[in-house]
């Protein structure tokens, strides 16, 4: 719901990096985002073309990669995967502990950009 | 044609927000403030638990509002009648405050003579989740109406608040809502955050609220250097 400050923080990032190394455009910037994150991309897209009109960054694609949500156990330190909007108790497959952290799925990262 | 080169980012995108946040927690941690973001959806009960909280701890706590809910000046008139200073936020139907936004609130605030501030979040269980406002605890309202399985579709709202307080509970009867379904469902996405049942109309279960607060806000203001 809110992909237009987010596409706002991207753009003045990608904008900030093409700048020093004199980059005349961007044509797509890879991205990773948590799967915890409601932002959808076909939105983000969208969203990023709005922002991004008239400079270097306009028409860059964004490849976005969702990364999986994660837990590590609190009892036994194991780290595994699981769906967070099941019904069932998330356990820890090693031990059995219930309760485990949240280690990875709530990501907001640019990667790395291609440009000419 | 143009080589493509790949040049290396390596950045959080929320990096400016998350460090302007922590500046605004040190910031408010040495002068003693205690800030406290409330989140929920519209019509949970925000302002209402606001004034019963103002009225329960005015005479021990210097306290503030930032009302952040959209474009309309009526929660922080409400706030204003209890004689408590209310700054609103014109966010102009965004969806959720930023740190930067709080900073300007809290410029606006004399936070010398203050303790306690209340952040009155844009009503919405999904954006206010992701970004950090430099508070020093996150508190969110689910009220009975809107259902036990809440945890089951937000779940990154019910996974990073520090406290969980469900309202209306005089609605609990006949509502079907099933409250032991629903603490199962929250302790699974965040062991630590207390559930608390309270109920703004009869004022049920706000007095464990009310501690709930004072025990979070007293040991920031017994830390600070005075």
């Amino acid at each position: 719901m809110h992909e237009l400050p987010v596409m706002e923080s991207i753009l003045k990032i990608v904008l900030g990096h093409a700048a020093r190394h004199r980059v005349r455009k961007v044509m797509a910037i890879h991205l990773k985002v948590g799967e915890l994150s409601d932002l959808m991309e076909e939105w983000m897209q969208r969203y990023f073309d709005y922002v991004s009109k008239d400079t270097l960054a306009e028409g860059a694609v964004l490849k976005i990669q969702r990364i999986p949500v994660r837990f590590r156990c609190s009892g036994c330190s194991a780290e595994f995967g699981a769906d967070i909007r099941q019904e069932k108790e998330i356990r820890c497959p090693e031990c059995a502990a219930e309760r485990p952290t949240l280690i990875a799925g709530r990501e907001y990262f640019i990667e790395n950009m291609e440009v000419v | 044609m143009a080589e493509i080169r790949l040049i290396e980012i390596k950045e959080e995108i929320l990096a400016d927000n998350a460090a302007l946040a922590e500046e605004i927690r040190t910031d408010l941690s040495r002068r003693g403030v205690f800030l406290l973001n409330l989140m929920s959806s519209p019509g949970s009960g925000k302002t209402s638990l606001i004034v019963q909280t103002l009225r329960r701890l005015r005479d021990a706590y210097r306290m503030a509002v930032i009302e952040g809910d959209i474009d309309s000046m009526v929660d922080a008139e409400t706030v204003s009648r209890e004689g408590i200073p209310a700054v609103q936020l014109r966010t102009g139907g965004f969806c959720h405050l930023d740190a930067s936004m709080i900073r300007l609130a809290l410029n606006e605030l004399d936070l010398a003579n203050l303790d306690l501030v209340v952040i009155e979040n844009v009503g919405n269980l999904v954006c206010p989740a992701e970004v950090d406002t430099g508070a020093t605890k996150n508190a969110m309202i689910l009220s009975i109406p809107e259902g036990d399985d809440k945890p089951l579709k937000y779940p990154l709202m019910f996974s990073i608040c520090d406290v969980v307080v469900v309202n209306k509970t005089d609605y609990l009867e006949g509502s079907g809502f099933d409250l032991p379904a629903f603490r199962e469902r929250v302790g699974r996405l965040n062991a630590r955050a207390p559930i608390l049942e309270v109920s703004c109309r009869t004022a049920a279960g706000l007095d464990a609220w009310v501690d709930w607060l004072r025990s979070q806000a007293g040991a920031i203001r017994g830390s600070a250097p005075r």
